[in-house]
């Protein structure tokens, strides 16, 4: 089974969203890297964005398939992980880790309480992940 | 969604208790990868990487008549092939498009073999059959359900092939074949290829498959051998730019503007799509197939326009990152005023143009023994 940190929020998407102080990380969990494969090109969005929940604000790329990324909270982008253009593989690599995706500071809190818990999230997964 | 259910190759116990990951193609239930399409990439590339390709067909025709079936339904001259040699060649329509790509193997004086790809069988066989009725004494067999395949790639092919053959296959030149046994499994012994490096592709009983297979692994195991999918399988044709039917080449495509003109002789004589052909070559082609290269990071997958500045120019019709290469790299139609290498063009990726220029290919050295 694959691992779903007990911290984190997540998305039916199976992207994850960590809550630091006023602000959300997100990234795609180790679920979503394994289905994908090796990913070969991440798209991100500026700092700056304004990114909605739900609505697509990236693209990675795997050699066999093109998946949108889904923001799990409506927000503004105040920082992109710079690093992944260069270095896709770090999403297979470290999905919780040196593979977040960006920072957004939200802009409706009620949000939050929407995304799944890691068990809410676990239980999604074993009922097939989609 | 088709209530067809995939067909299985007897190796697909093997796939599935070895962690593939199984997915549709061609109407087949196929390994797409084991571990992860860039390693198995590799492995071919450093080593030696065995390929389960028994979905594809294989039909045989033999008798007085044969060599005239041949002739008349692709478009390489069969009469040139002696016994124990392959050819690359096309089935095509009569307005010069492709019914599909296919090699041809001279297995007797009277008597070849065709390998087809998996997803055009059906199709295939009802053509050359169908255009072949009033060739006398050619008798067709579809042997495609009980024959199993298996590709043996990189440059450790030859001398793992050759520990469990029972002959000297280093005497097997490039597209010749030979029949004899592998780990003690009756085998038609082909050095022929779909990746840019030495290798083979061994046809076996498909009940004897998974023994060839088995052995393959455990013999090569000190090599580094490894199972390869469907997705590695894709990664390295690309990087030698070889057509793969139902990206790069299909029904609405001809001969020449594939690039194909190497396989086409009409000197022969007549065949299906001659004349259609021998227009095209007169005309000139409207467009080419040609090899691009992304310069900046960017995936260009089939069906995306190629633009010249606003106006498209072209189609992509594979496109990857390519691990050998460590390029993202395309194949496109494009038009013949813009084929030539280091035209400067771009591909429309979501809504964004990204910048790409024409290169020469293939996109990584080939490395097959064309000795």
């Amino acid at each position: 089974m694959a691992n779903v940190p007990g911290d984190l929020k997540y998305t039916r998407e199976h992207e994850w969203a960590k809550q630091e102080g006023d602000r959300v990380r997100v990234g795609i969990t180790a679920y979503a890297q394994e289905q994908l494969g090796d990913v070969v090109f991440v798209e991100l969005p500026k700092i700056g964005a304004k990114v909605a929940a739900t609505k697509n604000f990236g693209v990675v790329e795997s050699v066999k398939a093109v998946s949108d990324l889904f923001a799990p909270v409506s927000g503004e982008v105040v920082e992109v992980n710079g690093e992944l253009p260069q270095k896709p593989e770090t999403v297979n690599q470290d999905p919780y880790g040196k593979g977040w995706m960006i920072v957004v500071k939200p802009s409706n809190k009620g949000e939050w309480d929407q995304l799944l818990t890691a068990q809410q999230y676990e239980e999604f997964l074993a009922q097939g992940g989609h | 969604m088709s209530a067809t259910p995939l067909k299985r190759t007897p190796l697909y116990q093997a796939h599935v208790k070895a962690g593939a990951r199984m997915v549709p193609f061609g109407g087949w239930e196929m390994p797409v990868q084991y571990t992860g399409i860039i390693e198995e990439h590799r492995t071919v590339r450093a080593a030696v990487g065995l390929f389960d390709v028994s979905h594809m067909g294989e039909f045989e025709v033999e008798g007085p008549g044969a060599l005239a079936a041949l002739q008349r339904l692709t478009t390489n001259d069969v009469a040139a092939l002696q016994v124990g040699q392959i050819h690359y060649s096309l089935l095509c329509y009569p307005n010069g498009t492709i019914v599909d790509d296919l090699t041809v193997y001279r297995m007797g004086d009277a008597r070849y073999l065709l390998t087809v790809n998996a997803g055009n069988i059906d199709k295939d066989w009802a053509w050359v059959t169908e255009q072949t009725r009033e060739v006398k004494d050619a008798r067709w067999r579809n042997a495609s359900e009980g024959t199993g395949l298996i590709a043996v790639q990189g440059p450790k092919a030859e001398a793992l092939v050759g520990r469990l053959a029972d002959r000297d296959v280093t005497r097997i030149g490039y597209y010749r074949f030979e029949r004899g046994t592998v780990a003690e499994v009756p085998t038609l012994i082909s050095r022929t290829g779909y990746t840019g490096e030495d290798g083979f592709e061994l046809y076996a009983p498909a009940d004897q498959t998974e023994k060839l297979w088995t052995a393959l692994l455990a013999g090569g195991r000190g090599d580094g051998a490894a199972p390869i999918g469907l997705g590695a399988r894709d990664t390295l044709r690309l990087e030698m730019k070889y057509a793969l039917y139902g990206n790069d080449i299909d029904e609405t495509t001809n001969a020449l503007e594939a690039g194909l003109s190497w396989v086409v002789k009409p000197a022969k004589g007549e065949f299906t799509g001659r004349e259609a052909l021998e227009k095209v070559r007169a005309e000139g082609v409207r467009r080419k197939l040609i090899g691009l290269e992304m310069t900046e990071r960017a995936v260009a997958r089939h069906g995306y326009p190629v633009l010249k500045g606003e106006g498209a120019v072209g189609t992509v019709t594979s496109g990857s990152y390519a691990p050998s290469a460590d390029k993202y790299i395309a194949m496109a139609y494009v038009e013949t005023a813009l084929a030539g290498a280091g035209t400067e063009l771009a591909v429309e990726i979501r809504g964004q143009a990204k910048p790409a220029r024409v290169v020469k290919t293939p996109f990584y050295p080939s490395r097959v023994k064309k000795a």
